[in-house]
């Protein structure tokens, strides 16, 4: 197993590539419920630039989606400055840029699954629990939501796994820092590009398949559990 | 309580402009497929918005489109039972149950758990999940949900619309003890004439968005120009009798009423116990002296109170038995042999085997039904 042994350096990818993993899919996950809310439910002009706009980065190259961010999301961008200014917040070069990258990438797969689940509700639920006194609310919260339950993970797991892969837009925005924004495709494609980093790169592999796989597995076993529970009959 | 209701409302092709009030117990909303029925449930429910009107419960305005009014449905405290059931599927009947109950004001809450859960006998099932219930279960599961809440009123839809003979037989008695054991008005929507004559204590009739008559289950049952096609072979009168006493010998029950007396097949009821009889109208004979060496055991004078207009070959009669009043369906051809005016004494005979008992359930109100 000698050959498993990681380099700090390499330790530092896997264990940022699944930190921006994780703070992605949370981070867009209330933005993702709300908009899929309003794409499948909602009536209002320009709903299809909305729906144009969520899935953007599906299309477009991630080089362009990166270099968007950067000047957006930079420290001279418009949005970049302002969060700088008045919240302290910087992206760019930081992780939290690579979170903000992968998120955005990610954000159209995650928008699409709870969308799909919401429209598969049945209203006259939802209209049912009204007569039972809920207010809209509280409708959303015991009727709507634990049934788009199913959907609702499957987002977040797409978006997870979206962000595991994300190498385009992650490396245009914040570039390639080892222990700042190497994740585990940078460093994997750094090793390529060394004489001698073959092993390297194999190692870094087989981690990334494995983390994938258990993403997938817990993503299964949650599905289930949760599809018994609302088994409509 | 009265229930005041005078809306407009256009929902595709129907037009619906309705206009009643009732004061009721149980009141029947009553009409074909397609009257505007299910549309007026959902708006006194609050599920949509009238064009303009009125819907008043008690003292309480829920919609006054004038006025600018109009609360919505998760406030007004009125319970309903759809056709579908509509149970959550996440969660198990206890939480189905209770769902309500946790948006009530506790001072309110004047429906008790265990009560509900006897009378609907579904206290087996409180672990279960709805996926795993029967048709009629659900349904029973969807009327405590629906009582639980402590409505101030209680709208039915259509309960047993989707359910067959059995399940519907099996849920009767529940809806019977609902009406009698609970001071909730109910408003009920059916196309069933049986349903109606047997639940109601009042009727409103609705024909294309409109109400087309409107009052006492008693009186709107015997005007058969009302019923739907389909139903007019179940229309007749609907008396309410006492149990006179019961003849072990021959196995029958002796009903009175101010119509006089009426024997029906052995009811397991005490003497006293008031029956609501239904006597279809083509089960009533008509004859112009009292007859003689007839097998029929059931001969009421009257007199004829009004003829009703001509169908094909028949024509209704409506009888004034000392006040009860009958119908009787006979042929144009009799109408004319027997010389039949409005206001001549006649003789309404009745078969006793004509009364089915197969719905008779001890405890429960019980209606006897000419069929």
């Amino acid at each position: 197993m000698t050959w498993l042994d990681l380099t700090p350096d390499e330790w530092n990818a896997v264990h940022l590539s699944i930190k921006v993993g994780l703070w992605a899919m949370a981070a867009s996950l209330p933005f993702g419920i709300a908009i899929a809310l309003l794409l499948a439910r909602g009536k209002f002009w320009g709903k299809s630039l909305l729906n144009g706009v969520v899935h953007l980065p599906l299309v477009l190259p991630p080089v362009v989606t990166g270099y968007l961010l950067l000047l957006s999301f930079g420290r001279r961008g418009p949005i970049g400055s302002f969060l700088d200014e008045h919240f302290g917040i910087v992206f760019s070069f930081r992780w939290t840029g690579a979170a903000l990258a992968c998120a955005v990438m990610g954000f159209p797969l995650m928008v699409r699954a709870i969308r799909l689940s919401i429209e598969a509700v049945d209203r006259r639920l939802e209209s049912a629990a009204g007569t039972l006194g809920a207010s809209p609310l509280w409708v959303f919260l015991t009727v709507t939501l634990p049934l788009i339950l199913p959907g609702v993970v499957a987002g977040m797991i797409l978006s997870f796994a979206k962000a595991m892969g994300e190498f385009g837009a992650t490396i245009t925005f914040v570039s390639n820092i080892p222990g700042e924004t190497q994740t585990l495709p940078s460093a994997i494609y750094t090793f390529t590009q060394v004489p001698g980093g073959d092993a390297g790169a194999m190692r870094l592999t087989l981690i990334s398949i494995a983390i994938s796989m258990i993403a997938l597995i817990v993503s299964e076993i949650f599905a289930r559990r949760i599809g018994q529970r609302v088994d409509v009959g | 309580m009265t229930l005041l209701v005078d809306v407009r409302h256009r929902l595709g092709a129907l037009n619906l402009e309705a206009s009643f009030e009732s004061a009721g117990h149980l009141t029947a909303l009553f009409g074909p497929s397609g009257s505007g029925k299910t549309s007026l449930i959902n708006i006194i429910a609050g599920l949509i918005r009238p064009d303009a009107g009125r819907i008043v419960i008690g003292d309480r305005t829920l919609v006054d489109t004038a006025a600018r009014k109009f609360v919505p449905a998760h406030r007004r405290r009125v319970g309903v039972v759809f056709q579908d059931a509509r149970l959550f599927p996440h969660l198990n009947v206890r939480s189905n149950l209770l769902y309500g109950r946790w948006f009530t004001p506790r001072s309110e809450r004047y429906a008790e758990f265990e009560r509900v859960v006897d009378m609907l006998g579904i206290g087996h099932l409180l672990a279960r999940r709805p996926a795993l219930l029967s048709g009629g279960e659900k349904q029973r599961v969807a009327i405590g949900r629906a009582l639980l809440a402590s409505p101030r009123l209680l709208l039915m839809d259509e309960p047993l619309a989707s359910l067959d003979d059995a399940r519907k037989a099996e849920i009767m008695p529940y809806l019977e003890r609902l009406r009698d054991e609970t001071r909730i008005p109910i408003v009920y929507v059916s196309h069933s004439i049986a349903e109606v004559a047997r639940l109601a204590t009042d009727i409103v009739v609705m024909a294309e968005g409109k109400v087309a008559a409107s009052g006492p289950t008693i009186e709107i049952m015997q005007r058969l120009d009302l019923l739907p096609p389909e139903e007019v072979g179940e229309g007749g009168a609907v008396l309410d009798m006492k149990v006179l006493h019961h003849d072990e010998i021959f196995g029958m029950t002796v009903l009175g009423a101010a119509a006089g007396e009426m024997r029906v097949p052995r009811i397991g009821l005490a003497e006293g116990t008031t029956v609501r009889v239904r006597v279809r109208a083509r089960d009533v004979m008509i004859a112009t002296e009292r007859p003689q060496g007839l097998s029929a055991l059931n001969i009421l004078p009257g007199r004829i109170a009004e003829i009703g207009k001509v169908n094909g070959a028949q024509i209704d009669l409506r009888l004034d038995c000392h006040g009860d009043m009958l119908v009787s369906r006979i042929t144009r051809q009799s109408l004319e042999t027997l010389q039949l005016r409005v206001g001549r004494d006649v003789f309404a005979v009745i078969k006793t085997v004509a009364f089915d008992r197969a719905n008779l359930s001890p405890g429960a109100p019980l209606v006897l039904t000419s069929d």
